[in-house]
């Protein structure tokens, strides 16, 4: 194939290089205000260069915001549960999807691709009101209930085609030599797929850290179950934000996240983007 | 007693049992909900009590200017954000599938925006936006093209357009991703045979490329108008919807209506409103889906 020229090149790492800018900057941004003192940022208008940098944020932000080591427990919690318990419902589902063939199996998938399409927030009514009913309000499972049914459907979307690739072979074989099928599940399937299994936890576990916002400030008002993004939000309508602090809180908050998914993003994205090209 | 342990070990049993607890979670906490919206709508419902009023939520809801602003203003604000996403993650993805030194890098470096909660990303969008201190009124004010301090958040139309900015920042890599992942199934030996052939570059891209991922681009402009209908963070953190009203789209007014003022019954009118529109969203794409699937199995 032929080769791109010199200035080919140079115009395709500039036209990259604007696009990372506008992806990015505000991380960027982020980390730069948070190494700035208070007194340099709050300059009109903007100045690029400060000449005393340092961590102090980083040291400060747990006065200025006394719960934020529960905030990031919290979020750690209630993604690791929401994950947990969205595997819990999905293996068994996804697997009997995967292998069985019985009525309304088809629509039932579609519906279940619908069902991602509605978000948490039109449903807000009846869910406080179920809540309120189950006296789960203002508790971690207020966050935790309905987190898990708004990832379950595309969980079992991935979670089956990972086991599709499993050959059925095997388990028959298993299956004629007398092996029950909790046996075949656990001695079969369970190790087979657990490449899978991880890959669709780990997508549980983003998804339930990112979705901690809407149920989190419409369910919950005790700050000792809050995650760190609606800990944080209460600070910004204070009428002097403390922004540098704010950036590091904030970046504290999100680098867990984005580590595991630096680790792990080449099978998410396989898994996530697999289904949608070949359908 | 045979026939009966018969029917426990067959399969289409087993089946549904299996499905059963996801099934019956998703019944409780989805369509429950879905069914109780519908009926709230048709009540007065409040923290006080509630009254059937018949379709009065609806009649109101309707002939009030200020909600059929708020629909237009929906669909204008989901067209540019949608179209700016598509046309940016066309673009990125081109960019990243250049066979260059660095694109895995890239590659990976484009995904922070759709991992991190896009909550605490919009904590970093409202300093940028800050209209004294930001750095991007600073780069206005600096180049001269902003005289002084400019609050984008505090003005209607540059509300508007910031809401637009950022929502394109939080959706962009997810389409720009599945872009690429679209191209790279195209087989190559297509490629090496137009090349042969002397094909341009530019020939080669919009005869094999474009064609090849167009059913992609068509599942992932609905897939991303769906997300961009649903989007409620973005907009209520940066502006809670104002300046006087100015960012208000349909998802803002349901929770401003429902949870703000506790009206129960006309925000769920309003769910309703929201749920009719996202099902034929649904539909349309499940439609598409289905056609797309049997051109394939027909070759």
């Amino acid at each position: 194939m032929d080769r791109y020229t010199f200035l080919e090149k140079f115009f395709i790492y500039s036209a990259i290089f604007i696009f990372m800018t506008f992806i990015l900057l505000p991380f960027v941004e982020m980390f730069y205000a948070s190494l700035r003192p208070l007194d340099h940022l709050f300059r009109s208008p903007y100045q690029f260069y400060s000449d005393d940098l340092s961590f102090w944020a980083y040291r400060e932000m747990w006065n200025t915001v006394p719960m934020l080591g529960r905030y990031i427990f919290n979020s750690f919690f209630l993604a690791s549960s929401v994950a947990i318990l969205t595997l819990l419902f999905v293996i068994p589902a996804a697997y009997s999807y995967a292998r069985f063939n019985f009525p309304f199996k088809n629509s039932s998938l579609y519906i279940l691709l619908a069902i991602n399409m509605f978000s948490g927030a039109v449903l807000l009514i009846p869910l406080y009101k179920v809540l309120r009913t189950f006296g789960l309000l203002n508790s971690y499972q207020a966050m935790i209930v309905p987190g898990v049914a708004f990832l379950i459907p595309t969980s079992i979307w991935l979670l089956k085609s990972y086991f599709e690739k499993i050959p059925v072979d095997l388990e028959e074989a298993a299956f004629v030599d007398g092996a029950s099928r909790v046996q075949i599940l656990r001695h079969i399937i369970a190790p087979l797929s657990t490449p899978g299994l991880v890959v669709v936890g780990i997508y549980a576990f983003i998804g339930a850290y990112a979705q901690q916002f809407l149920f989190a400030i419409t369910f919950n008002q005790k700050k000792e179950y809050m995650p760190i993004p609606s800990g944080l939000y209460e600070f910004i309508g204070y009428t002097t934000v403390k922004w540098n602090e704010m950036m590091a809180a904030s970046l504290v908050g999100i680098a867990p996240v984005l580590i595991v998914f630096l680790f792990l993003q080449k099978y998410i994205v396989e898994g996530l983007t697999s289904g949608a090209v070949k359908n | 007693m045979n026939k009966k342990l018969r029917s426990f070990n067959s399969p289409t049993f087993l089946a549904y049992a299996l499905i059963a607890p996801a099934a019956i979670y998703i019944l409780l906490i989805v369509a429950w909900p879905v069914l109780e919206t519908i009926r709230l709508s048709f009540t007065n419902s409040s923290l006080a009590g509630e009254d059937y009023v018949g379709f009065e939520n609806y009649e109101k809801m309707l002939s009030s200017k200020k909600f059929n602003k708020i629909v237009t203003r929906t669909f204008v604000w989901m067209f540019f954000s949608v179209s700016l996403k598509l046309i940016i993650g066309l673009i990125g993805a081109i960019l990243l599938n250049a066979n260059l030194r660095g694109r895995s890098m890239f590659r990976v470096l484009i995904m922070p925006p759709w991992v991190v909660p896009i909550a605490i990303g919009m904590l970093g969008w409202l300093w940028l936006y800050n209209g004294y201190f930001g750095i991007i009124a600073g780069v206005g004010m600096h180049t001269g093209i902003l005289d002084g301090p400019f609050g984008f958040l505090a003005y209607k139309q540059s509300a508007f357009i910031s809401t637009i900015v950022a929502d394109v920042w939080v959706g962009t890599p997810m389409v720009t991703v599945f872009f690429l992942a679209a191209m790279q199934g195209v087989p190559r030996d297509l490629y090496e045979a137009a090349y042969c052939d002397g094909a341009s570059r530019w020939d080669r891209f919009f005869k094999i490329t474009l064609p090849q991922i167009t059913p992609v681009i068509i599942t992932m402009s609905i897939l991303s108008a769906i997300w961009t209908f649903n989007s409620f963070e973005i907009i209520w953190i940066l502006t809670e919807g104002g300046p006087r009203g100015a960012t208000t789209t349909l998802i803002i007014d349901t929770y401003k209506q429902a949870l703000g003022n506790y009206k129960f019954g006309r925000g769920a009118a309003r769910a309703v409103v929201v749920m009719i529109l996202l099902t034929l969203f649904a539909g349309f794409y499940l439609a598409l889906l289905a056609r797309i699937n049997k051109k394939i199995s027909h070759g």
